[in-house]
């Protein structure tokens, strides 16, 4: 199943800092559910198409207008840090 | 190393001319103040939703039928997912496996060669927005380098080109990246700014045995934004990997990085693993379900693509193919020359006026073809002006470069500086006359059987005459006065 | 003017008394801030009371009378803290949030606003929409006003809690798994989720985008289909919204003749308490009074929706709270080192357990090699739940069930075992996977806590839904107000200190 390894990896890909006892832990959580979830593979759906989009809907485009931007202020209303009207961000390392 | 051959593909991306960005109504701009075209969708802010933008469906379709590919009837999006601060939802949407079309060939010319290269797929995506490094001041406490993104570019409609490996030598890989981006310029769905990056390409790379058919592993290269450093990466490419195979190694599924300065290749030795997107359909948008007759319109008004013009132009105007070449493949030019014969002057005239004189005046000045003085009508008449003797040639590329520098029309500068052409029998035969008098030496030469020395004589009646003798009577006047 | 009491007031009656000019938009607004001001300490349903906002707006809609009025002017309205109102931070209690002020609207507030309601503030909510009973948000547990040792639900916990509680006439709530059914029945008040796509999810903060509808939470049917009427809508925003294809009437049938309910055998067999299935038996029993006809059905892959729910949400989860990096708004680490320490330190910092919990689930469900297993799995359930309804639906108009297995629960009885917290939601996610529309209305007490009826119906069957619940309900009669009692912590390792009264 997953494990503290998956765990380290997962957690690599979406950029979230586990301290020591957190993955371990959180292996264990989701072992469980992802046990539960594993409930699925009973169902034989070789012939069952998959639902991507619950509407019947397509076709949803817009016209090529502009409309108003947001000013530069409100663009950097909420930015952690500005430098020289750009969100500035800490380089890679 | 003719024991081996290169095996190439490209694949591009080219940033769309709409006017509004690919899933928000912000405009697409140049150069403007940072942060100044963003909106809560393409800053990513919380609950913000996108929307296609229907232009750049049809623009990305025109490219798509221009390459000859079949649009696929069920479109869907995908979420690309990585993280990176130019990427505000830490996803691109971008297209996976329902994209917009598949299976194309693009023709070109390569030398002689027509060649013709497969195309993988064409899809829609939206570009990240732009990232600048920036260094630490030495003296600053907290001076630790970072970076700073402006959103004004993020979200622009991209599309992604794909081809199959191809494209068989780094010169023809120019050649391509270089008549595609001119099929895209002319379909007017892009200007393909190099400086601005509105066309970008990555290249992959792998080496096998001359005639085999199999493929070897290839590399892939990136950081090349021009084409020469393209062609330059790829031949340094080349024989970095014979080297390794050669002695028994072998290459690695790697990216590499190309270096301007040094010209050469290195891998990114970058210390996140290999991205692993999680790709998933885009569940904020629906499917686009493309109507085949909404296809056919589009087919219908597409304007002509440049290789069937080079070939028209060869057939029309009795062109050779590199030739045809030359002034087909880019529709400015093509414009400019078409209208010149338009008005009158002659077609091979034309175009060897347009080719010669013109286009190196457009380098030198930094013009666009169909810009500057020389207009199709002033290129027009001076054409006219030499077929029909008023002007020798050469004194015509004096009339040229005078007309330029004096912004006048070329009658006008034949007027004012006496350029015109002496066809007076009885002028020139007093000139021959000279000539003969004055180089008893070379006379003798010439009635002793040096027949080419008569190029001499002409030339000295041409230095007499200011240039502005007509070669063909002084040819006849000179046998004349010299075989007696 | 006779004393108003919030815990009885109706929006419909409200608006009587405002029209007829025996209230004015500011004296009830005070009703409620007043309420707030009691009860707050014990409930904690908001995480931003919006006072100045509430009294002074009142006040101009009192002023400006002809040019404010329409079916909703002056009501007081709390809305869920997921949804960005520009001016109002917006949280999601996230501590990733906890200073976000948004620049733009959602659409669904912005079209309330624009008929002049008075916003009274944020309601405590799951952090990000995420969880049964609101402990998992980063402010604090919002107290259930029946009994306050036990949970609202969740994750529109303060939105429900608000309504039952009198501190808000009516309040939006969102809806991914039954995040506004639940509530409202642990609540005993009525919450309902439209159709996915009648209501647009601009500036709802995604959590599972093709599972999340924002709906109303209120006391009666009748204003359920009030505040209804003003959210939905065809989006321009929204790419995924729809018009309904019928207006939102407002109900007012008290016969049920000629309806077919079913009720899936499936649903039944989910661990329903004994109290809450009693009220439900009885509840069917007054639905055939009424002159409707009730008979089993099957929904044989119900036991599925679960798990397909549970990599299909997070999955979609992952990708939506990705955004939330540090860089362009929000929480960011302290003297990050370089970038990658700031994305990890933000996250790892800014988001809670349970939130963390689903991005990995849903991270690992769409990892490379894992696709077909889970995710692409679930999608292939999810088919089969939507035809199981749209079989059933062919022979019965709606379907009915309890909205919950069982009453509210004691604050911390579950927190130690996520899947014990995902059981509550068994049947109101099959309705979601589907997009389906679906009801929640108070049938009873049990053991002195309020159970919940729900009818689902199939797609744009809105009016269907709320003529039958507006009948229901008038035969119902749900009387009792909430007590506020207390009865009694439970201990740390999850056993009841005392039992319930």
């Amino acid at each position: 199943m997953i494990g503290e390894d998956d765990v380290r990896y997962v957690a690599k890909l979406a950029r979230l800092r586990l301290e020591q006892d957190e993955a371990a832990r959180m292996a264990g959580e989701l072992a469980k559910i992802l046990a539960h979830i594993d409930k699925m593979s009973e169902l034989d759906m070789a012939d069952v198409p998959p639902t991507a989009h619950v509407l019947d809907v397509v076709n949803v485009t817009r016209p090529d207008k502009p409309r108003p931007s947001l000013s530069r202020a409100d663009a950097l209303r909420n930015a952690p840090a500005v430098s020289d009207d750009c969100f500035r961000v800490p380089k890679m390392g | 190393m003719s024991a081996w051959e290169p095996v190439i593909g490209l694949e591009m991306h080219v940033e769309l001319d709409t006017r509004t960005k690919m899933f928000c109504a912000c405009e697409v701009t140049k150069g403007d103040a940072p942060n100044t075209h963003t909106c809560p969708k393409c800053l990513a802010h919380p609950g913000a939703l996108p929307v296609v933008n229907q232009r750049a469906v049809e623009y990305a379709a025109r490219i798509a039928l221009a390459l000859n590919c079949s649009v696929r009837p069920r479109n869907v999006f995908h979420r690309k997912n990585y993280f990176y601060p130019d990427l505000p939802k830490a996803y691109q949407i971008s297209q996976y496996d329902e994209p917009l079309a598949v299976d194309g060939w693009f023709e070109y010319w390569a030398g002689d060669e027509k060649l013709r290269c497969r195309i993988n797929r064409v899809h829609m995506e939206e570009d990240a927005a732009k990232l600048v490094h920036a260094g630490g001041d030495a003296g600053r406490i907290a001076g630790s380098d970072y970076s700073m993104v402006d959103f004004n570019r993020g979200g622009t409609p991209l599309i992604e080109i794909v081809s199959e490996p191809d494209i068989p030598s780094p010169e023809a890989a120019r050649e391509f990246l270089q008549q595609l981006r001119n099929l895209v310029i002319e379909l007017g769905v892009s200007e393909c700014n190099m400086e601005e990056g509105q066309i970008r390409w990555d290249a992959n790379l792998s080496v096998r045995p001359a005639g085999s058919d199999e493929l070897g592993t290839r590399t892939e290269i990136k950081n090349m934004n021009s084409f020469r450093y393209l062609q330059q990466a790829l031949d340094a490419e080349i024989p970095r990997q014979v080297e390794i195979i050669e002695a028994g190694g072998r290459i690695d599924l790697e990216t590499l990085h190309f270096d301007p300065d040094t010209g050469t290749t290195t891998p990114l030795r970058s210390k996140e693993e290999a991205h692993d997107y999680r790709y998933f359909p885009e569940p904020d948008l629906v499917p686009l379900i493309i109507d085949p007759a909404w296809v056919e319109e589009l087919r219908a008004t597409q304007p002509e693509l440049p290789l069937a013009r080079v070939e028209r132009f060869a057939s029309q105007y009795g062109l050779s193919r590199a030739d045809a070449l030359v002034l087909g493949s880019s529709q400015a030019l093509a414009a400019f020359y078409e209208e010149v014969v338009a008005l009158g002057a002659g077609a091979k005239p034309a175009a060897n006026w347009t080719m010669g004189e013109y286009l190196a005046h457009l380098n030198a000045a930094g013009l666009e073809a169909g810009h500057g003085h020389v207009t199709a009508e002033r290129l027009a008449k001076l054409v006219m002006l030499v077929a029909d003797g008023t002007v020798s040639t050469s004194s015509g590329k004096d009339v040229f470069a005078r007309m330029i520098a004096e912004r006048a029309e070329p009658e006008e500068v034949v007027e004012k500086h006496g350029l015109g052409q002496i066809s007076d029998t009885a002028e020139l035969e007093a000139a021959v006359a000279r000539v003969v008098a004055d180089n008893p030496a070379q006379v003798a030469q010439y009635r002793g059987g040096k027949r080419q020395v008569l190029g001499f004589f002409v030339g000295q009646v041409m230095k007499a005459t200011g240039g502005r003798a007509n070669p063909q009577l002084v040819n006849e006047l000179l046998r004349k006065a010299l075989d007696g | 003017m006779a004393a108003l009491d919030p815990l009885r007031l109706t929006a419909r009656v409200a608006k009587r008394l405002l029209v007829d000019g025996e209230v004015s938009s500011a004296e009830l607004a005070k009703v409620y801030l007043d309420q707030i001001a009691a009860v707050e300490p014990q409930v904690r349903a908001y995480i931003r009371v919006t006072y100045d906002n509430a009294a002074k707006y009142s006040t101009k809609v009192d002023r400006e009378m002809q040019a404010m009025r329409g079916p909703l002017a002056g009501l007081p309205i709390a809305i869920k803290d997921n949804m960005v109102t520009e001016g109002v931070t917006t949280t999601c209690a996230s501590r990733i949030l906890h200073d976000y002020m948004p620049v733009y609207t959602a659409t669904a507030v912005r079209q309330v606003w624009d008929h002049h309601v008075v916003m009274l503030g944020k309601t405590n909510l799951d952090e990000f929409a995420m969880g049964s009973s609101t402990e998992n948000s980063s402010y604090q547990t919002t107290r259930n006003p029946w009994d306050l040792a036990t949970v609202p639900g969740g994750s529109s916990g303060g939105s429900a809690a608000a309504v039952a509680a009198g501190e808000a006439l009516w309040a939006l709530g969102s809806d991914t798994g039954g995040s506004i059914r639940q509530p409202a029945a642990l609540c005993g008040i009525v919450g309902m989720k439209p159709t996915y796509g009648a209501v647009s999810r601009y500036g709802l903060v995604a959590f599972a985008s093709s599972l999340d509808q924002i709906g109303p939470l209120t006391r009666s049917v009748y204003d359920c289909a009030l505040l209804l009427q003003h959210i939905v809508g065809q989006d321009p925003n929204d790419a995924t919204s729809v018009a309904l294809p019928e207006p939102v009437a407002l109900p007012d049938a008290e016969r049920l003749d000629g309806l077919r309910v079913g009720i899936p055998a499936e649903y039944l067999a989910a661990g329903i308490e004994p109290g809450v299935r009693a009220r439900f038996d009885e509840t069917i029993a007054r639905l055939e009074e009424l002159g409707g006809t009730c008979t089993p059905i099957s929904l044989p892959h119900t036991e599925y929706a679960l798990p397909a729910y549970y990599i299909i949400a997070p999955a979609e989860a992952s990708a939506n709270l990705a955004r939330f990096d540090g860089v362009r708004y929000g929480f960011r680490c302290a003297d990050p080192v370089d970038l990658l320490d700031m994305y990890e330190r933000t996250r790892g910092e800014g988001f809670g357990p349970e939130v963390k919990r689903r991005i990995m689930i849903g991270t690992y469900a769409l990892s490379a090699g894992y696709y077909d297993a889970y995710y692409g799995r679930a999608q292939k359930v999810r088919t089969l739940v939507r035809r199981d309804f749209a079989r059933a639906f062919a022979d019965v108009d709606l379907i009915a069930s309890p909205t919950t297995p069982t009453v509210a629960f004691k604050v911390g009885s579950r927190t130690a075992d996520p899947l014990s917290m995902y059981m509550c939601d068994i049947c109101t996610i099959p309705v979601n996977l589907a997009g389906l529309p679906a009801i929640s209305i108070p049938c009873g007490l049990s053991d002195g806590l309020p159970a919940g009826f729900q009818l689902i119906g199939p797609a744009f069957s809105e009016n269907r839904i709320l003529q039958a619940a507006h009948a229901l309900e008038g035969a119902i009669g749900f009387a009792p107000a909430p007590t506020f009692c207390d009865s009694g912590a439970v201990a740390p390792d999850g056993a009841r200190t005392e039992a319930r009264q």
